[in-house]
C-alpha cells in the first residue's frame, strides 16, 4: 500500500521537477531522488508546502564521504510528511572546494545539522547564520567523519600534574591500531538465498 | 530617566546537576530574564558513527546501548530493524514480542527518570526516590534477560541473543500489575502539587507549527497536539496488533508534557501485559546459519554449525550493498538510524538520528524571555541525555 503512494509520489515529484530531478529510484521501499546542488532551495520549498507532499518535517541531513568519487561528498536530506504518512530522501552530490545553499530558512532544524555535517566533513553553507562546529572539542582540527581521517585521530587530552591543567599532545599509540580485515576473499555460496527467494516467490503466487 | 542595562552572561554547566549530563549552556541575562541561550554540545562526543564504521555489524550494536544510555534496547532496536531489512530476513514471532516486551520496559525506565528528575529540577527531591527504586526493579529485568543492568546488548539482527528465562516473564507480569499503583503515587505527589504546576504549567510552550519545524518527535510533538507516534502511523514488530492509546497533549507546555509521559508509562504498561498474555512459543533468533550463531549444543556435533560460528565470529554477516532509514519510536522520540551499506561485513556510514540534539537545538527558542529559574524545568522537560545528543 506504501509502495503505491511512493509511486505517485515518484511521477509527481518528475513531473513537477522535471528539469531539476536527476533520477529517481524505490528502494526497500524508500524513495531517494537526486538533484543538483543549486536547486536544493527550490525543490525544498516545493516538498514542502506542495499539497501532495507537504514534507514538513526535515529528520536529518546524512553526509557521506566516497573519496575516490569526483564530487567526494553526498548530502541526504530524510524528510517526514505526516499528512501522508510517507518519508522521502533527497540526494546532493558536493565537490570538495564546492558550498551548498543553507536550508535554515525554511527548516529551522536544519541549523544544528548543517554545523553538524560542516563539523565532521568540512562542507559549507552559504547563508547559514551561525556556521561553528558542535560536537567536537574546541579549537579541534580536521574533519572526523571524512574516510582520510584517522579512527585514532592526532591530538590526545591528558591531565598534566606538572602544568596543573589539561593538555594537548599528539597521540601516541603503545602499539599501532590494528585493522584486522576478517573478510573472506570468496564470495560463498548463493544456492541457500536463491532457493529460499524461489521458495518464498512460489508462496506468494 | 531610564536606567541603562547591560545584559549578563552566564555559564551554565557543564557540571550544574541540573543540566541533565554536561550541557554547557551560554545565557545572555537581562536581569532575571534570558534573552539568548547558547548551548554548547560535544562534551561527551565519542565519535560513535566513526568507530561503528570500522567494526562488524554485530561488533557495532553496544554502541548503541551507549547513547541514550537510560533506554538502551530502543536504540538497538532501530539498528538491528535496519540491518533485517536491508538483508531482508524474518524476525521469529517470539523474539518480535520480547524486543517489544523489552522496548516498553526501556520506555518505562527512560520516563520514571525523566518525570522523576523533572520534578527533581524545580524542588521534588520524594518521587526521584521512588521511582528510582521501581527503576532498579526493570533493571534487574535487563540483567536477567542480557546480562547487565545498563549496557544490555541483547538485540541481534535477526532477533535477540537468548531467549528469557522462564520465570522472568511471572516477574514482569507481577511488575505490571504493581506499577499502576506507583504511577498513582507519583501523580499524587505531583499532578496536583501547586508548587509543582506553578513551575511547569505555561512554561515552555511549543506551537504545533513549531514543534513541527523544529523537527520535534515523540512526547516533544504530542504534547503540543500532533497525533504521531511511529508505533502506530509506521508500526514496525508487532505494534500493528497491540492495543494501546496515544495520549496527546493540548496547550504544548511543559506540564502537558508530563502528563504525556504519565500516561506513555501506563500505556506501556498496558502493552507489556497484552505481549506477555500472547507470547508464542519458538526460537528467538533467525535460525539462518548465515547470520544468526548457532546454538550451544549444536556447535559440539555439527561441522556446519562449527564453521558457521567460525565465520560469524571473525568475519561476521555481509550486508547487501543499499542504503536504509529505520526509525523507533524511542521513549524520547524518533530515533532512527541511516545505514549505508556498501556489501561488505561492515557499514560503510551508520547516521544516527537521536531525538534529543533537534529538541536541544530548540532551547534558544524555547527558553527566551522566560526566567533563569525556568531553564531546568524546560531542561527537564525535554528529556536530554548526552549520550545521545552528542553520540
Amino acid at each position: 500500500m506504501i509502495n503505491n503512494n511512493l509511486q505517485t509520489l515518484e511521477k509527481l515529484i518528475n513531473s513537477e521537477l522535471a528539469n531539476k530531478v536527476k533520477f529517481s529510484r524505490i528502494n526497500n521501499n524508500e524513495l531517494l531522488f537526486e538533484i543538483n546542488k543549486e536547486d536544493i532551495l527550490e525543490v525544498i520549498q516545493f516538498l514542502k508546502s506542495n499539497d501532495k507532499c507537504k514534507f514538513k518535517q526535515l529528520i536529518d541531513i546524512v553526509g557521506v564521504d566516497y573519496p575516490e568519487d569526483e564530487r567526494r561528498f553526498q548530502l541526504i536530506y530524510l524528510f517526514l510528511s505526516h499528512e501522508y504518512n510517507l518519508r522521502i530522501k533527497l540526494l546532493i552530490k558536493i565537490g570538495e572546494k564546492q558550498s551548498i545553499h543553507s536550508v535554515v530558512k525554511i527548516f529551522p532544524s536544519a541549523n544544528w545539522m548543517e554545523r553538524e555535517v560542516f563539523d565532521m566533513y568540512g562542507i559549507k553553507f552559504n547563508n547559514h547564520p551561525d556556521l561553528r562546529r558542535i560536537l567536537t572539542d574546541y579549537g579541534f582540527k580536521g574533519h572526523p567523519l571524512r574516510k582520510d581521517f584517522p579512527l585514532t585521530g592526532f591530538n590526545e587530552v591528558r591531565y598534566s600534574e606538572k602544568d596543573k591543567k589539561v593538555i594537548y599532545e599528539p597521540v601516541k599509540l603503545e602499539q599501532n591500531y590494528r585493522n584486522f580485515d576478517f573478510e573472506s576473499p570468496w564470495e560463498g555460496t548463493n544456492y541457500i538465498k536463491e532457493i529460499k527467494k524461489s521458495e518464498t516467490n512460489e508462496k506468494k503466487n | 530617566m531610564k536606567k541603562k542595562t547591560k545584559s549578563m552572561s552566564l555559564n551554565f554547566g557543564p557540571q550544574h546537576p541540573a543540566a541533565h549530563g554536561v550541557l554547557r549552556l551560554i545565557l545572555e541575562l537581562d536581569g532575571e530574564v534570558v534573552e539568548k541561550a547558547d548551548p554548547h554540545i560535544g562534551l561527551l562526543h565519542r565519535g560513535t558513527e566513526k568507530l561503528i564504521e570500522q567494526k562488524t555489524y554485530t561488533q557495532a550494536l553496544p554502541y548503541f546501548d551507549r547513547l541514550d544510555y537510560v533506554a538502551p534496547m530502543n536504540q538497538e532496536h532501530a539498528f538491528a530493524l535496519a540491518a533485517e531489512k536491508l538483508l531482508d530476513i524474518e524476525v521469529p514471532i517470539r523474539a518480535k514480542y520480547i524486543r517489544v516486551i523489552f522496548c516498553e520496559i526501556g520506555r518505562i525506565l527512560s520516563h520514571i527518570l525523566n518525570v522523576t528528575t523533572q520534578a527533581l529540577d524545580v524542588g521534588a527531591l520524594t518521587p526521584s526516590l521512588w521511582g528510582f527504586e521501581e527503576r532498579e526493579t526493570l533493571m534487574t529485568f535487563y540483567e536477567r534477560a542480557s546480562g547487565s543492568r545498563l549496557h544490555a546488548n541483547y538485540f541481534r539482527t535477526g532477533g535477540v541473543h537468548q531467549d528469557i528465562p522462564l520465570k522472568l516473564v511471572d516477574d514482569i507480569e507481577q511488575f505490571c500489575k504493581s506499577f499502576p499503583k506507583i504511577i498513582d503515587d507519583l501523580e499524587g505527589l505531583l499532578t496536583d502539587n501547586r508548587i509543582f504546576k506553578q513551575r511547569n504549567v505555561d512554561i515552555g510552550i511549543v506551537s504545533k507549527q513549531d514543534a513541527l519545524d523544529y523537527s520535534f518527535s515523540g512526547v516533544m510533538l504530542r504534547g503540543s497536539g500532533v497525533p504521531w507516534d511511529l508505533r502506530r502511523s509506521q508500526p514496525y514488530e508487532i505494534y500493528k496488533d497491540l492495543d494501546f492509546k496515544i495520549p496527546v497533549g493540548k496547550n504544548g507546555d511543559c506540564y502537558d508534557r508530563y502528563l504525556c509521559r504519565i500516561e506513555e508509562m501506563r500505556e506501556s504498561v498496558k502493552i507489556i501485559l497484552q505481549c506477555i498474555e500472547r507470547l508464542p512459543k519458538g526460537p528467538v533468533i533467525s535460525v539462518d546459519g548465515k547470520i544468526a550463531p548457532p546454538k550451544r549444543d549444536e556447535l559440539k556435533q555439527s561441522m556446519e554449525a562449527l564453521i558457521h560460528h567460525f565465520k560469524l565470529f571473525t568475519e561476521g554477516y555481509r550486508v547487501p550493498k543499499g542504503n536504509i532509514y529505520s526509525a523507533v519510536e524511542a521513549p524520547k522520540g524518533e530515533f532512527g538510524v541511516y545505514l549505508i551499506s556498501d556489501g561488505s561485513n561492515k557499514p560503510y556510514r551508520c547516521k544516527i538520528r537521536a531525538p534529543g540534539f533537534s529538541h536541544l537545538q530548540a532551547m534558544d527558542y524555547l527558553i527566551r524571555g522566560h526566567m533563569l529559574a525556568d531553564v531546568p524545568a524546560v531542561l527537564g522537560s525535554l528529556d536530554i541525555v548526552f549520550g545521545e545528543v552528542d553520540r
